[in-house]
């Protein structure tokens, strides 16, 4: 007796699997179809490249968050970690292009920092990641405020900021090339590697079932502060990339938590853990901003944005439960 | 009951239903009279418990009818059944172990008194209800989660009689029960025998359903092959109806004289919360069997041995190198591997696909330092060779049948080479043919060479495949068999009834 392999179907791609990216592609497609109804011009190469390049913050909290929640937790610290990691950026480079470099990898290791410590008090001193990054989100306002004495010091570097504001000019015929995108794709691919490397394959099982990991020799708690310390690093990456595109603010990473979560669940990716891609989360982010923006283009109040989240949320987790409880 | 009463009290007829385009039920009659056991059995995905959810209400039949009394019914759902006077034993209990036995009983329809909840006449009709049928021991106002598993069942069983259940459906009632429980259970059955109470009674244990029923239903890919009068068949026979071929030897040849090897595995004195006083030799090439009841310690030893739960005390050795096994990776690094009983809850990844569930234990200990293709390739190579029957290494694992599961579980496994495999109740809940290809395998590996420990229940399976048998009692070895022993010297040993044999 052999395996019985029904050989994989030739329509492999198109098959219909939970999880997968085919329901956001198709979101995404209506979306685009709408917008370019409203507003053709936004789809000529010079806006499109500009809108990809004003979404690769969230669209890199989206990767960031997909490994907490893949792997069955929260993190609801990003939001105030990018605004800490702008502010800091200012008073330290304090517009001195010399300390350009040392305070991005400066704050990588913060963000890295914030996401062991996120990581450590959940898996070993087992408090909810809900609670342990709710925690975290508020004792980094406060920091912030404290250590700025209520407004934001000093001002970045040019070359700080022309990661989020520059572009690759002149690139035959996609016109400019902002940095911002070019960070993304890369950020993005380092994504796709890792979730497909031994950790990655590990991550989800553990979201999937941590006893049976446990039990299977995974060292869960390390992989999970693991996913946390990645998370905290794209909220850095994101901080840099927000902080040149629009300046140094109390208010520069408010909401982007709840805007990279709705991202990921509407990307297709379980809360609680154990299915999803980190593609999916991506994309998920991109639809949000594009909806965002169709909302825009049709004449939405943009003061309706977080209800907008809100319903997603809402509605991706009950289509989702729904379907897996249908059989 | 060799005939079939007149008047039946459940009557199905042409009951068919698919999923996604599945048949897993065609054109199945059954029938059940009042008083009468009948039992149902059938290799796993035979469609046992699809036919069951219909009859109990949870699902609708795409064809067929369900006739109750000889009226026909279309349930709309589990309440409907209920009131129909449907009742069913799930294997896994519903019950809030913070509340009391009468509370559990009457809950949602608790008999009222001004408004609020009456709860003398609750604990008094509890009380009653238990009295007859036959549990007066069993205080209605005790706390369920004190409760052990079998006191646990009689609730769940006068819960569905609080509701006036004239039919009661019994899901692998002994699965989760100590063997002298099940005595006990007998007991109750034949009392709900008594009391006019049709039993549709589901069970993988062939000796129970012997004991039990007056007629044997046979499922079999969603179809009925047969209904027989328990009397007029025998056990190869329904087995054969069950798989569809004969089962000429159940159990593969024992380890040979030449085939032992040296000792493997040594513990000496060794002990934990649960265990005491441990002492054990583990020879490569054998199987060593370890019975004993429910809670006996069998779990808990091998738990210390994969560094679950570890030993406190005490040595354990391993190829007369000491080691320590303090956590599931040091035991693995060692080269144990750990075959859980509780399969869905700790044994498979259920989301993820067949292959990632293979390579589980090899990605989390191994860093591939012979390639990742190589050692996928390997891993596909293994499932092979136990021959999982999958759509295909993508599919999740949670749509394959338990001994499939299985089999991927013992590939991940067998992926690290291990020397020492504990196995706690191998075959639990799967179907008759994979449990004997689940048996040559573990033959097979200890032919290979590695040292094999096997927790079971199943008697017939632990005298059938052990080479020598230790039996657990109280957290203690209470004594060591030989192969050729019987299953009264097992139960003897395991509720301590004999002096213990010397070893």
């Amino acid at each position: 007796m052999q395996i019985v392999q029904r050989r994989r179907l030739p329509l492999r791609l198109i098959r219909v699997r939970p999880g997968g990216v085919l329901p956001i592609l198709t979101i995404l497609a209506v979306l685009l179809v709408l917008v370019g109804i409203r507003q053709p011009d936004f789809l000529d190469p010079p806006s499109l490249m500009s809108f990809l390049g004003r979404s690769a913050p969230i669209i890199l909290l989206a990767a960031g968050q997909y490994f907490v929640i893949v792997c069955g937790e929260f993190d609801l610290s990003v939001g105030s970690l990018v605004t800490a990691q702008v502010v800091v950026a200012a008073r330290l480079i304090d517009s001195d292009p010399a300390r350009t470099w040392p305070v991005v990898l400066l704050l990588l290791a913060f963000g890295a920092a914030v996401g062991l410590v996120n990581g450590l008090i959940t898996t070993r001193l087992r408090v909810p990641s809900f609670i342990t990054t709710l925690g975290m989100f508020l004792i980094l306002v406060g920091a912030v405020y404290l250590w700025s004495d209520g407004s934001p010091k000093g001002g970045l570097s040019e070359e700080f900021r022309r990661f989020g504001r520059r572009a690759v000019e002149d690139v035959p015929l996609l016109g400019r090339v902002p940095y911002a995108l070019l960070v993304l794709l890369a950020v993005a691919a380092l994504a796709v590697l890792l979730t497909r490397s031994d950790f990655g394959r590990t991550l989800v099982a553990v979201g999937d079932n941590p006893r049976t990991a446990e039990l299977s020799g995974v060292r869960v708690w390390r992989t999970r502060t693991i996913a946390f310390i990645l998370s905290g690093l794209a909220a850095a990456v994101a901080a840099i990339l927000l902080g040149g595109y629009s300046g140094v603010s109390f208010q520069a990473g408010a909401g982007l938590e709840f805007g990279a979560i709705t991202a990921v669940v509407l990307g297709g990716v379980a809360l609680g853990g154990g299915r999803g891609s980190v593609v999916g989360a991506m994309l998920g982010a991109l639809t949000l901003e594009l909806l965002f923006a169709l909302m825009n283009f049709y004449g939405v109040s943009g003061a309706l944005r977080s209800t907008v989240q809100g319903a997603i949320i809402l509605l991706a987790v009950a289509v989702s439960a729904t379907r897996s409880s249908a059989r | 009951m060799p005939d079939p009463p007149p008047a039946p009290l459940l009557t199905l007829r042409g009951i068919g239903k698919s999923f996604l385009g599945v048949r897993v039920l065609d054109g199945v009659d059954l029938d059940v009279a009042p008083g009468e056991v009948h039992a149902v059995v059938g290799e796993n995905g035979a469609g046992k418990s699809t036919l069951m959810k219909i009859v109990s209400g949870a699902y609708v039949p795409d064809e067929g009818t369900v006739e109750l009394a000889g009226e026909p019914r279309a349930f709309r759902g589990p309440g409907d059944a209920q009131r129909a006077g449907i009742g069913i034993i799930h294997q896994e209990f519903n019950l809030l172990p913070e509340r009391t036995v009468a509370e559990n009983v009457y809950l949602g329809h608790e008999p009222v008194r001004r408004g609020l909840v009456d709860r003398r006449a609750m604990l008094d009709r509890t009380g009653r209800l238990l009295a007859s049928i036959g549990e007066t021991a069993l205080p209605a106002d005790a706390r369920v989660g004190r409760l052990g598993v079998a006191q646990q069942q009689v609730v769940e069983i006068a819960k569905a009689l609080a509701l006036d259940a004239r039919l009661l459906i019994m899901d692998e009632p002994t699965a989760a029960l100590a063997d002298h429980e099940v005595e006990l259970l007998y007991g109750l059955v034949r009392r709900l025998q008594e009391r006019g109470i049709g039993l549709l009674y589901v069970s993988h244990r062939l000796t129970e359903v012997f004991d039990l029923s007056g007629r044997i239903t046979v499922l079999k890919d969603g179809r009925r092959v047969t209904t027989v009068d328990t009397a007029d068949t025998t056990a190869d026979e329904l087995v054969r109806h069950m798989v569809g071929r004969e089962l000429s030897s159940y159990y593969p040849d024992r380890a040979g004289p030449g085939d032992v090897g040296p000792v493997r595995l040594t513990v000496r004195d060794a002990g934990n919360q649960k265990l005491r006083g441990i002492d054990l030799q583990l020879r490569a090439g054998e199987v060593l069997g370890v019975g004993g009841l429910q809670g006996s310690g069998r779990s808990a030893l091998a738990r210390a041995l994969f560094g679950v739960s570890p030993f406190t005390t005490g040595d354990v050795t391993l190829d007369g190198r000491p080691v320590r096994l303090r956590s599931p990776r040091t035991a693995m690094r060692a080269g144990i591997a750990y075959v859980t009983e509780d399969r869905k809850g700790e044994g498979i990844v259920p989301r993820q696909s067949v292959l990632d569930n293979a390579l589980l234990a090899s990605r989390a200990i191994f860093a591939a330092r012979s390639g990742r293709a190589a050692r996928t390739e390997r891993v596909r190579e293994l499932l092979a060779a136990v021959e999982v029957r999958a759509a295909g290494d993508d599919q999740e694992i949670r749509f394959l049948s338990g001994g499939n599961q299985q089999k991927v579980v013992l590939a991940r496994w067998l992926a690290l080479d291990p020397r020492v495999l504990l196995f706690d109740e191998p075959t639990r809940g799967i179907d008759v043919g994979a449990k004997s290809a689940i048996h040559d395998l573990v033959r097979r590996l200890a032919r290979d060479g590695a040292a094999v420990l096997m927790i079971s229940s199943d008697l017939p399976e632990l005298l059938g495949m052990s080479d020598r048998i230790v039996v657990m009692r109280d957290g203690r070895l209470a004594g060591e068999l030989p192969a050729g022993a019987t299953e009264e010297d097992v139960v003897a040993l395991a509720v301590g009834n004999v002096p213990e044999t010397a070893r």
